[in-house]
């Protein structure tokens, strides 16, 4: 890791932090209220703040998890590392994609 | 002295990569060191037993090998503190290659020292006046935190991620550019930056530790990488250093 991945990986790891907590808020709130997923997609459909929070969301999740993913494929198996960062790159936008689908899904249904 | 055994079991590592342990009975005695007991075998029991040493007082930083399983430096390592039912194990120092029996290949271990940019890089001339440096400001503290490192290779040996990643600079090369980067005299912070914020530098570190509770010395490496790592991304962010990654 360099001082590039280093800043990326600490800077989304401060950027998820309150959104996880958010997160789980949520999730909490959502199943103490007994609230069912039409309930819910009523809710996010055509929401700007959802689609904000959660897309912000992925994008961290898919950056840092990739840098994460290099550095365990560099030091623990035989890839190179330049192997290892195309291969996490790869990773991150399977992340991304798979992701914002959910994110479109839940605020565009 | 702990034990009731009069005799030391010292399994030693013989040969070289390949070798295995063979051991040794070795009479106990009082404040016995463990590079004792290694010199004992040496001079009554096999004289083609190759280990290094220097001074026998903590200070060269030549004798450094496996005991039991960690780094230690042997000259320091009372036999009572280590001996584990009065059988010791004896190996060369890991992370590096064995030359044969104790003895490790440290070429390495110092090269990275000069690639960390580990060197005093001037900023006078001899015709200058002597620098007037005053102990107690907070970056003279920094730069002293980690002076008395000896080039033990202690802490390279017990790094997990020098074993993980061959390209990592390691605990000592690091903290000697953390010294560097802290000392007023000194003109290469740019350059050294540099080198430590490359792939392989300080932002590998995974602060496991294992340096700081073994360092003969009481440093703590792992602080000096974590300041380096600060540093680093704050000159990045300024633009003064780039990202480089090793081919």
């Amino acid at each position: 890791m360099n001082v590039r991945l280093y800043i990326w990986q600490r800077s989304t790891a401060a950027v998820m932090a309150p959104l996880v907590l958010v997160h789980i808020a949520v999730i909490f709130y959502a199943t103490r209220q007994g609230m069912t997923a039409a309930d819910i997609l009523a809710r996010t459909h055509g929401s700007v703040v959802w689609a904000a929070f959660y897309g912000l969301f992925v994008a961290a999740a898919s950056i840092h998890a990739s840098i994460g993913i290099r550095n365990i494929l560099s030091e623990w198996s035989p890839l190179t590392e330049r192997r290892a960062g195309q291969f996490a790159i790869g990773f991150g936008l399977l992340l991304a994609a798979l992701g914002l689908r959910a994110v479109a899904a839940v605020v565009l249904s | 002295m702990t034990g009731t055994s009069a005799e030391l079991s010292v399994s030693l590592w013989r040969g070289a990569q390949d070798g295995r342990y063979e051991t040794y009975a070795v009479p106990q005695r009082e404040s016995q060191t463990v590079l004792d007991v290694v010199t004992f075998v040496q001079r009554h029991i096999d004289p083609t037993l190759s280990y290094r040493f220097a001074c026998r007082v903590g200070v060269c930083g030549s004798c450094a090998m496996t005991v039991n399983g960690r780094p230690r430096w042997t000259c320091r390592t009372h036999v009572s503190k280590v001996a584990d039912g009065g059988r010791i194990e004896i190996g060369p120092l890991e992370n590096l290659p064995v030359i044969k029996d104790l003895t490790t290949d440290m070429q390495v271990f110092f090269e990275k020292w000069q690639e960390a940019k580990g060197v005093f890089a001037p900023s006078q001339t001899r015709q200058d006046p002597i620098a007037q440096i005053r102990p107690d400001t907070p970056v003279r503290a920094a730069a002293d935190a980690a002076i008395e490192c000896i080039n033990c290779g202690v802490c390279y040996a017990a790094c997990d991620t020098v074993r993980w990643n061959s390209d990592y600079l390691g605990p000592a090369a690091l903290t000697r550019a953390w010294t560097l980067v802290n000392d007023e005299r000194d003109a290469g912070n740019t350059a050294r930056l540099q080198a430590v914020a490359a792939s392989g530098g300080c932002h590998a570190c995974h602060s496991h530790q294992s340096c700081q509770e073994l360092c003969p010395q009481t440093l703590n490496p792992t602080a000096s990488i974590a300041g380096l790592k600060r540093r680093t991304a704050a000159a990045y962010l300024k633009g003064e250093i780039k990202p480089e990654i090793k081919p």
